[in-house]
């Protein structure tokens, strides 16, 4: 049976490797600085569960073929030491080439576009067992440790426990109730940083071929779409179809924090911009939303303008970016 | 043996009771870990004004809109407040623009806008620190291409632990309703 041949070999090499990753694991972690060594075992614990679906996935495939089944711990452990070992992999980061762009918020109030300059962003948003791992290593911002200046009450309230998922959190499900404190925290711990708006809104104006597709009708009915969906449903898992630059679920899971979103000052009613708000917003005043067609996106930076460092919703997750 | 048991929990006691009176509130601007560069060149922690009650705003010293309001009303408001409760209080602006306002520009504004430095601080700090103390104030702001901002006009009033006691967006004229916040609090501290 030849589809045996890959499991056998893992059996037959597994306490060979076992052994040769915990050896380099062990290395690593004497050789390396303490900073880096955090670094280290919060990138393990978040593998642990690509692990675990590893083994779990070796299992399932050791009892249809009848073979011996490989205790689940023993591959953890060779997976883990080969991860540590093996040099260190980036978290799904992609680069956008960025350039010239047309926002619904012009820099400039009227239609002046806005310059994205190249940067690198997360595939997909942070999931719950991401930021689970995050919370482990930052206890200050479990969530009955939290300063209640950089977050409301709900913040993490759909978990188990302090360190728990539970049932109403699934591992893969994009983490929510964050304030844009925790999320900025939870960036830096991947040197990182929240997208600003305009990288945010550049990424997520093109579609699986297309640079930008919001001139597409289709394009505007699926972004529209998803604001019909029952809040009340779970949330879907992360990775949905990729866009162009290979960036996935912008426009279609959750609401996302930005690093400038108390830079969106849209005023109540904007068309009041050039005389009510003046002494309330000192320069040109509340900025001016362009393209109302651009319904969903135009949505999305009100909400953004709505809401208060410490907020947490049901729906605003978050995803994280990188200079160049 | 007993004696060493008993001193070893006395001091626990007592170092137990300090670091509980150091702790700083969960609702205190004082939990951002930030650092200021004052008009005068000195680098200090954010959470180390803490102990003064404050006004605090943010501006930049090129705006030629409502900043210079917002300087005036802070002058404005503060001879407002009852002494002798206002000699505890702190004045603390900080720039939305850390690109031009380096500390001689600062320093030249405070000058300028004859700002005594007994009791007025203007700060500035990095762009991503910035964002978060506007973030923890409540303020918006925005850098337009033409380098000036579009930003948010407020003072707020800060009690001695860093927990904003109230807000006003009445710029230009005095709020007596902030007026007298400030003087409750100062009566009560």
């Amino acid at each position: 049976m030849p589809s045996q041949y890959p499991l056998l070999l893992l059996q037959v090499t597994e306490h060979v490797w076992e052994s040769v990753g915990l050896w380099l694991a062990g290395l690593r972690i004497r050789l390396c600085g303490p900073y880096f060594c955090r670094f280290l075992v919060h990138r393990t614990i978040m593998n642990l569960q690509i692990v675990k679906n590893l083994s779990s996935y070796s299992r399932s495939l050791g009892s249809t073929t009848k073979a011996r089944r490989t205790p689940g711990w023993r591959l953890l452990i060779l997976a883990s030491g080969l991860l540590l070992a093996a040099p260190v992999q980036a978290i799904d980061y992609v680069r956008l080439p960025g350039g010239s762009f047309n926002s619904v918020v012009p820099p400039d109030g009227k239609a002046a576009p806005s310059r994205v300059a190249p940067f690198e962003m997360r595939v997909e948003p942070v999931t719950n067992a991401e930021f689970l791992a995050f919370v482990k290593t930052h206890p200050d911002w479990q969530r009955d440790r939290v300063a209640s200046v950089f977050s409301d009450q709900r913040y993490l309230t759909q978990w188990a426990g302090p360190e728990e998922l539970g049932p109403a959190a699934l591992p893969q499900q994009p983490v929510t109730r964050v304030s844009w404190f925790a999320a900025q925290a939870y960036c830096e711990s991947e040197h990182a940083r929240l997208p600003s708006w305009y990288e945010w809104e550049y990424a997520a104006a093109s579609d699986a071929t297309r640079k930008d597709a919001r001139q597409d009708h289709a394009w505007r009915e699926r972004t529209l779409e998803w604001f019909g969906r029952p809040s009340s449903r779970p949330l879907p898992e992360v990775g949905g179809d990729a866009n162009v630059y290979r960036v996935r679920d912008l426009n279609d899971l959750v609401w996302e924090w930005v690093d400038d979103f108390n830079a969106l000052l849209v005023g109540a009613d904007s068309r009041d911009q050039d005389g009510a708000n003046k002494l309330q917003f000192c320069g040109a005043g509340a900025i001016a939303m362009q393209q109302k067609e651009n319904y969903a996106t135009l949505m999305r930076v009100a909400m953004l303008s709505a809401l208060k460092a410490s907020d947490t919703t049901n729906n605003m997750g978050f995803r994280c970016a990188r200079s160049d | 043996m007993k004696r060493l048991a008993c001193c070893l929990t006395l001091l626990l006691m007592i170092s137990g009771h300090v670091l509980a009176a150091d702790a700083v509130p969960g609702d205190s601007i004082y939990n951002l870990k930030l650092d200021l560069t004052t008009q005068a060149g000195k680098v200090e922690p954010l959470a180390s004004r803490r102990g003064h009650p404050q006004l605090v705003t943010m501006f930049y010293t090129s705006c030629t809109m409502v900043c210079p309001m917002i300087i005036d009303t802070l002058k404005q408001t503060y001879k407002a407040i009852d002494e002798p409760g206002r000699d505890k209080l702190d004045i603390l602006a900080v720039s939305f623009d850390p690109a031009r306002d380096d500390v001689a520009a600062l320093d030249k504004y405070a000058s300028k806008r004859h700002l005594d430095p007994s009791y007025w601080t203007l700060a500035r700090t990095n762009l991503a620190d910035v964002r978060s103390f506007a973030a923890i104030l409540g303020l918006q702001f925005q850098k337009r291409p033409d380098g000036d901002f579009n930003h948010s006009s407020e003072l707020l009033l800060i009690d001695a632990d860093g927990r904003i006691v109230t807000r006003t967006k009445v710029i230009g004229k005095l709020d007596p309703e902030f007026v007298a916040a400030a003087n409750k609090l100062l009566a009560g501290s």
